[in-house]
């Protein structure tokens, strides 16, 4: 919209070194399609609304107690052409999936069918309230008996927990089931096993459940050190927490082994199932000794990421850790009937030792829906196949570059659906985010970056199976032509990026004063 | 397949290049027993558009519609309009299929959205601070007492006896595990929030008391008194709203001296979707407590230009960074939800958020009065927005919310099933009443709630 630009952009600003050299100095700061725009509060009013209501009788009878809120709240409103311009501008500052090639690697920036948002949106799983009578959702509990079922037989496991949020969520409730079952058996064991290469949620949550949480070593090869693992487990090890395949890539190929050990010494074993997409379909992790393990249906089953959740994160138990699982929960009865299990009915379906309850809810229903409807579109058979071309993808990613970019562990075998590399060659005092900046400006989501810890400046690069070899292949050559300018020391890599809505920012700047609303 | 790009061509030459001569050679790692021989067995192979809609909209059709039949639930999901361009906007897919702006210099839509959204929320509450959301108002209850714990230092924390049942499970369920102390209570049946108690229940070792307004019977006080008793023992008031809409009428929490206020989202632009996802909202009053705070934050910074830009920021307190001594484990959160609640709370800015909580809360009133006059029915409450309390002669509360089922009225939340095996409140009804609900609804409700309770009489 027309409104004065307050962005702090001025017509005077030099753009010399912006990479629109020769361009002229726009009056509004736009240029061309990339267009400002204010905040909300700088444009929006008091006395403006997008919707229209009857007015306020200002002399009704009220029963408020006498606590009618008197002040300014201080929102601002705009018309619906004003709102749907202003976000629309917003929304072309972002990159998303559908513009472009986004290997965030463990994140899984895969298509987000639009068949999935269709049904979501059906008035018969949107428009139902969670404490409507049980007899009036029957749809609703078979989608989540449902969805259930296929992922009880995807992971080869005994029972799910279906109502965590997100990821770390479902992490928090597979520890809390493993608390609840070593409480029952009187079990005072409180250390946690975390590798060094493990999402951060793993600790966090450990620590969050009153876990003590000790590091276990890598090997140099990238996977868990078995002999440093079997080394420290003992009475006071209540669990290891290992994601499969891992954040270096890799297949824990001894996970067996190490479940086997952990078992023998009286722990439990989680999974952290951040990496399922790689191998659904084709291993099942109750083959290979997993008590606990959440998947993320925004990952693995492509519910969208919406620029931060919603996620949601089921946990498939073991039938040691089954028993344990939270409220509420769905069970199909013999008469075909769906019954939503609280808090009140868990006596008659035998699930006594249920440890609590983690949302006021059923769980992430309009997620369920959606990936309910992308693994019916797959099926077993087409789920298999996106486990195959997600790792397909990978590797070839990694044979395409490690001639000129440090991967270390390429010699540990085939990677599964990522592809790790470090900065360790680049010169000229370049590193891992000049890269990932100079892949803005070639118009692609940079990979996940220093992240795992155990390489230095990782970069985590991650296809998924919704990408064409036409559309790898050339972000091959870009990612090439940044690599090899990294080599080279190329300084101009240090400002990059030029062409994206903002330069550089200065997030030191940002903490060091907090400045979190709008003030004015 | 029509989500896989890749032909069998493709396959053969990206494995020439790889060096392996089948897919499985990149599965080499996997040990032999769990190797399967093909698609896992027993489930059904992929299936066409058509054929997957169809499946999903027999599954649909089995949920009776709330929008469909007169409506009454609440208990902390309620039915509003949403604006047709609030869905229109979060289904761009620069916003659907972005993920957390890792890199701000490409993801300035989010952040600023974010910053917007801070900004509403906390000025709703009454708040300095807003974070960027968490998964729903349950699990932002339990974040804020896990909060008030660090802040004092203490680990007891005082539950309102009129806190949502389910709110106050979750609370305790972690509280478990961590060692905190909750004292609960159950709710007074009164016609008012009964303060006096609580008050009573705050010691030097209270970390947080936790106080729902309206709180889970509809019901509404001034809280100042539990806010001056909180801190005349060092404790913080935590305050829970799971109706936002009641704030464009009701005195926020922060004027009324809550610390922390937290609270469920889904009112605006968010839909009912039978229980999620949902959006918690979090705020602090005093922008002291921000490194505390759990969650993502979005703060103003500028860029290498010089312009103004967004990030996200105080990040060390997270749990990418601070591992096993961050403040939360959260990560993903309620990103789109929040947007969603943004470009609605954009469309009513602030005359239109006062002016649907006054046409809530005169709806209301309506049917306090009409469901009154309906013999063997009385309203508990004195105050409310636009939720309160009906005592229910005759059966149990929710054998009559059945049997209204029955005659095609969904009646509201019997408190019956919120708690279970508490006498006092089985013939306990809660009735909520929004701009979606019309007089023709209430009458129908009225019509034949008489019914229902004359046919046990």
């Amino acid at each position: 919209m027309n409104a004065p630009n307050k962005s702090g952009w001025k017509p005077e600003m030099q753009v010399a070194e912006s990479g629109f050299l020769g361009g002229p100095v726009t009056s509004t700061g736009n240029r061309g399609l990339m267009l400002e725009e204010p905040l909300l509060f700088e444009i929006g009013r008091a006395d403006v609304t997008g919707v229209d209501l009857p007015e306020i009788d200002a002399g009704a009878p009220t029963r408020l107690g006498g606590l009618e809120r008197a002040a300014s709240i201080g929102l601002v409103g705009l018309t619906e052409p004003e709102t749907v311009r202003h976000f629309t501008r917003l929304s072309r500052q972002n990159y998303g999936i559908d513009l472009g090639f986004f290997p965030l690697g463990s994140c899984t920036m895969k298509h987000n069918p639009r068949l999935n948002e269709k049904m979501a949106r059906l008035p018969g799983f949107a428009d139902i309230h969670p404490l409507q009578p049980v007899g009036t959702v029957q749809g609703a509990l078979e989608v989540i008996n449902e969805l259930a079922h296929w992922l009880i037989t995807l992971t080869g496991m005994h029972g799910v927990a279906m109502s965590p949020k997100a990821g770390a969520h479902g992490e928090l409730c597979g520890m809390l089931c493993i608390r609840a079952a070593l409480e029952a058996r009187g079990d005072k064991r409180d250390v946690v096993l975390v590798p060094e290469s493990a999402h951060g949620t793993n600790p966090a949550t450990a620590a969050f459940a009153g876990f003590r949480v000790e590091d276990i070593p890598a090997t140099p090869e990238g996977r868990v050190d078995v002999a440093a693992l079997k080394a420290r487990l003992g009475p006071d090890v209540a669990a290891v927490m290992i994601t499969n395949p891992n954040t270096c890539g890799l297949f824990e190929k001894d996970f067996r082994e190490m479940a086997d050990a952990v078992h023998a010494a009286g722990g439990f074993v989680y999974c952290d199932g951040a990496n399922f997409n790689a191998i659904v379909g084709k291993v099942r992790p109750g083959d290979l000794g997993v008590d606990a393990m959440h998947i993320n249906l925004h990952k693995t089953f492509s519910t969208p990421h919406g620029g931060g959740g919603p996620g949601s994160g089921p946990v498939v138990l073991s039938e040691a850790l089954a028993p344990f699982g939270p409220m509420p929960f769905t069970a199909r009865t013999a008469d075909g009937v769906v019954h939503l299990v609280e808090e009140e009915s868990a006596a008659e379906f035998g699930h006594t030792q249920a440890f609590g309850r983690m949302t006021a809810f059923h769980g992430q229903m309009g997620m369920f829906t959606r990936a309910l409807t992308y693994i019916l579109s797959h099926g077993a058979d087409g789920l298999k196949q996106v486990a195959e071309d997600a790792v397909l993808n990978a590797n070839y990613i990694l044979r395409s570059m490690e001639d000129i970019l440090h991967a270390p562990f390429a010699a540990s075998g085939p990677c599964m659906h990522e592809a790790l590399f470090g900065d360790k060659d680049f010169t000229n005092g370049l590193s891992t985010l000049d890269v990932a900046k100079g892949l803005i400006d070639e118009g692609y989501h940079p990979m996940t970056v220093y992240f795992p810890l155990v390489v230095h400046g990782a970069m985590l690069v991650e296809p998924t199976e919704t990408e064409s070899k036409a559309a790898i292949d050339q972000f091959i050559t870009a990612f090439r032509g940044v690599v090899e300018r990294a080599l080279e020391g190329d300084e101009a890599l240090k400002q990059a990026p030029y062409y994206s809505p903002r330069r550089r920012l200065d997030e030191t700047g940002a903490a060091r004063k907090p400045k979190l609303a709008y003030e004015g | 397949m029509r989500y896989l790009p890749l032909t069998d061509t493709d396959r053969q030459a990206m494995l020439a290049k790889i060096g392996a001569s089948a897919i499985d050679d990149l599965f080499v790692d996997v040990p032999e027993v769990a190797r399967l021989d093909g698609p896992i067995h027993g489930l059904p192979m992929h299936a066409s558009e058509m054929a997957v809609e169809r499946h999903m909209k027999k599954l649909a059709a089995k949920n009776l519609v709330a929008g469909e039949v007169p409506f009454f639930l609440g208990a902390g999901a309620y039915r509003h309009h949403v604006p047709a361009s609030v869905d229109t906007i979060i289904q761009r897919g620069e916003f659907l299929t972005a993920y957390t702006p890792y890199q701000p210099e490409i993801a300035q839509g989010t952040l600023q959205m974010l910053f917007e959204f801070q900004t509403q929320v906390a000025r709703l509450y009454g708040c300095a601070v807003a974070n960027a959301s968490l998964y729903d108002g349950s699990t932002a209850c339990w974040e804020a007492v896990a909060m008030a714990t660090r802040v004092t230092k203490r680990k007891r924390a005082v539950l309102s006896g009129a806190l949502h049942p389910h709110y106050a499970e979750v609370v305790k369920t972690m509280a478990h595990y961590t060692g905190d102390e909750i004292a609960d209570a159950l709710p007074s049946i009164t016609a008012d929030p009964e303060l006096t108690g609580l008050i009573g229940r705050i010691d030097e070792d209270t970390a947080c008391v936790v106080v729902q307004y309206p709180d889970i019977l509809g019901r509404i006080a001034d809280l100042t008194p539990v806010a001056e008793a909180a801190h005349a023992k060092g404790a913080l008031l935590v305050v829970v709203n799971t109706e936002p809409v009641a704030l464009g009428a009701i005195k926020s929490p922060g004027e009324m001296g809550a610390d922390i206020v937290v609270g469920e989202g889904q009112s605006l632009g968010v839909g009912l979707q039978f229980g999620g996802p949902y959006l918690g909202l979090f705020a602090v009053r005093d922008p002291k407590h921000v490194r505390q705070m759990p969650g993502r934050l979005c703060g103003e910074t500028t860029d290498a230009e010089g312009k103004r830009g967004f990030v996200l920021t105080l990040s060390t307190r997270e749990q990418h960074i601070r591992r096993e001594k961050a403040t939360s484990n959260i990560c993903t959160n309620s990103g789109l939800c929040a947007l969603a609640f943004t470009v609605h709370m954009t469309l009513l800015g602030e005359k239109g958020l006062r002016e649907l909580a006054a046409e809530n809360h005169r709806l209301a009133c309506l049917a306090a009065d009409r469901l009154a006059k309906v013999p063997g029915v009385e309203v508990l409450n004195n105050g409310f927005f636009n939720e309160f309390t009906l005592m229910l002669g005759g059966r149990p509360a929710r054998e009559t919310i059945r049997d209204l089922a029955e005659r095609g009225v969904l009646g509201g939340v019997s408190l019956g099933r919120l708690y279970p095996g508490v006498a006092a409140l089985e013939h306990a009804l809660l009735v909520a009443v929004t701009e979606t609900t019309t007089e023709e609804d209430i009458e129908r409700l009225a019509e034949e709630l008489e019914a229902s309770i004359k046919e046990t009489v």
